[in-house]
């Protein structure tokens, strides 16, 4: 991060809104009293949510002030864990896995594609503001691979062309299906249950062929 | 194979109800007053002599954790902290169990805690985990709304809570003392041992980390006996366990089969067998991207276990199977795992911080052909000189895979190195 350059702009003021306040106290109160630094990551993912995606450096401070914090620590946890983003971030955040049981089953192709499709390179956003493009460390959903995970969702099982129609239904403000894109319910055998075969009538019935 | 009777987690496909009345009729939550009534003592020691080993990686008897913890408070209050930060390349099962076996999981922490003194749970899922951590969350608000935690659980008297806490990416925090500071606020890096988490763990508390599995199976052993545990599989490796299967394979797949179940028997009947058929295997990565890569060779005849793998110096790790077949670039695929290390080490120590980085550089010679051959040996050296010097495992993670290459795949590399300067004296 060092001499990096800022060419954003970062908020002069930030506060809790009111359905955010709602559940700050919910979640200091499941850790013990004096205690309450547990608190700041999630409420730092929840400062994120309600600011768009992405963690200004106000928000760090008001979360900070607001868990009698030094602010310098809570810079430390924002800037260790990689889900807080300290810049502006597209509406939909792809973050493509590439670590080893994704890339054996073809996640060069998924980036490649989403790449062409988006027309951006890793780490950068759409001009609509719409796609972050990245790519992801294990994502643990490795009998699912390759896969993809979009905001709070995952999509699995992908190939070049069925991760590029994902990214073209949320472009049309569409809600593609989640988990496997293959018509597998879950992590269960593709060819069918070789395990609990007793519930094969329910596989059937889920996956719609009953 | 494993029969169905003695699968513990009978909803893993998610194709039942995994919330509390599918639960039910899977028998959990069935009779755990009766479980807690055992005692302390009582169930401890039936864990401990089911054999359960942790399944989170290490292998470390689950019975023996918990007797570590004190007997009596000294005024402090006890924590039992659930492992659910599953990020260990290839492993993909406590997702499994907490979106569609949550209650097992619930029902263990409670009986658990009950073991070790302690009225609070916390469970450090990954951040990526959003939506398994809604399904556990909503059978979390299930439990306490039918009494079976909270203030006076299972009608037992024993008030237990269970709280979750969310990562926010980090592969560092499955390490557990890394865990316990990141769930202080901090960041996520390992602490010295001693003091062990048992004596000053969460809180300054006493303190036993556990992953999802090991807990989640706890009250089923104590359901069924601890005979009928440690009749399963092997001495010193007991019990069924989940498997995870990725790479290729013709239908890579989640299962819970017995421990020391033969590696070919795991592919063949659960998985559809090596792409393009066993012969066509290349390599496995048996337990993880922490263990050392095993060559066809050493595949055929291996048993899936701690003891067994550990014989072929490697180890069954998280259960993470990651089958290559003959198209796979081997040193590509070990240089990734490299590259992944370097990303998450925390920093902290420097053979770690420093020699990820630099492992990941010299392997990319590796991969372009264009180290020296005398690079390799140096390669080793290095490995040894980072595993066992760092605070954590993350610095022996990163290590050994990169050994498990050199130990197996030698001449590949040399056949790169020497292809690449026989181009360069032809143009020369």
């Amino acid at each position: 991060m060092s001499g990096h350059t800022e060419t954003f702009e970062q908020p002069t003021s930030f506060a809790f809104s009111s359905k955010s306040m709602a559940a700050v106290q919910a979640i200091i109160a499941k850790y013990p009293e004096g205690w309450q630094a547990s608190a700041v990551m999630p409420l730092l993912d929840l400062a994120q949510r309600q600011h768009d995606g992405w963690l200004p450096r106000v928000a760090m401070d008001y979360v900070a002030d607001m868990l009698g914090m030094p602010r310098i620590r809570v810079y430390e946890v924002a800037t260790f864990y990689t889900m807080y983003n300290l810049k502006p971030i597209g509406k939909y955040h792809v973050q493509i896995c590439t670590n080893l049981p994704c890339w054996l089953r073809g996640s060069d192709d998924v980036v490649a594609s989403c790449k062409r499709k988006l027309g951006v390179g890793i780490g950068e956003t759409t001009d609509d503001g719409l796609f972050t493009l990245s790519e992801a460390e294990c994502l643990g959903a490795c009998v699912n691979a390759p896969m993809m995970q979009i905001n709070d969702d995952f999509y699995e099982d992908l190939d070049a062309g069925s991760a590029e129609t994902v990214l073209t239904e949320l472009a049309a403000g569409g809600k593609p299906k989640t988990g496997s894109q293959i018509g597998r319910y879950t992590c269960e055998p593709a060819g069918g249950l070789t395990s609990l075969v007793h519930q094969a009538g329910d596989r059937a019935a889920k996956l719609g062929e009953a | 194979m494993l029969a169905d009777k003695d699968r513990i987690f009978t909803n893993i496909y998610g194709l039942e109800d995994p919330f509390l009345a599918g639960a039910r009729k899977r028998g959990d939550w069935d009779g755990t007053k009766a479980l807690l009534e055992l005692g302390r003592e009582e169930i401890v020691t039936q864990i401990k002599a089911s054999g359960l080993r942790g399944r989170g990686g290490a292998g470390f008897s689950t019975g023996m954790k918990w007797l570590f913890m004190p007997k009596q408070s000294d005024g402090r209050p006890h924590y039992l902290v659930i492992n659910a930060d599953e990020g260990e390349p290839g492993t993909c099962k406590d997702r499994e169990i907490m979106r569609h076996d949550p209650h097992k999981l619930i029902e263990g922490a409670l009986v658990a805690s009950f073991a070790m003194g302690a009225n609070a749970a916390y469970c450090y899922v990954r951040g990526e985990f959003f939506r398994e951590t809604e399904a556990l969350q909503r059978a979390v608000d299930e439990a306490y709304e039918a009494g079976l935690i909270g203030d006076n659980a299972c009608g037992s008297g024993y008030k237990f809570d269970f709280y979750i806490h969310r990562g926010m990416g980090a592969y560092i925090c499955g390490e557990e003392t890394a865990l316990i500071e990141s769930l202080e606020g901090k960041k996520g890096q390992p602490r010295l041992k001693p003091p062990f988490p048992a004596n000053v763990g969460l809180y300054g508390s006493p303190t036993t980390v556990n992953n999802v599995e090991s807990i989640a199976v706890a009250p089923e052993i104590l359901r069924r006996g601890a005979e009928w545990f440690a009749g399963i599989g092997r001495q010193n490796n007991t019990g069924t366990k989940l498997f995870i299967i990725s790479g290729h394979v013709n239908q890579p797949c989640t299962v819970e089969e017995e421990m020391g179940i033969p590696l070919k028997e795991l592919l063949e009947k659960h998985c559809g067998g090596v792409r393009g058929g066993w012969d066509n295997l290349l390599a496995v990565i048996p337990g993880g991207a922490s263990v050392p890569v095993l060559p066809k060779k050493l595949c055929e005849t291996v048993l899936m276990d701690f003891d067994s793998l550990r014989e072929v110096q490697s180890g069954l790790g998280t259960a993470a199977v990651m089958v290559m077949d003959k198209s796979t670039d081997i040193v590509r695929a070990i240089t990734r795992l490299s590259a992944f290390y370097k990303h998450e080490s925390c920093g902290q120590c420097t053979p770690c911080r420093e020699g990820t980085g630099w492992m990941w550089r010299m392997m990319e010679k590796m991969v372009a052909g264009t180290a020296h051959v005398d690079e390799i040996d140096m390669l080793e050296e290095v490995t040894r000189q980072i595993e066992g010097h760092t605070i954590c495992a993350l610095g022996d993670a990163a290590a050994w895979p990169i050994q498990g290459l050199i130990r197996h795949f030698r001449p590949e590399l040399e056949k790169r190195i020497a292809a690449v300067k026989a181009g360069n004296s032809q143009a020369a």
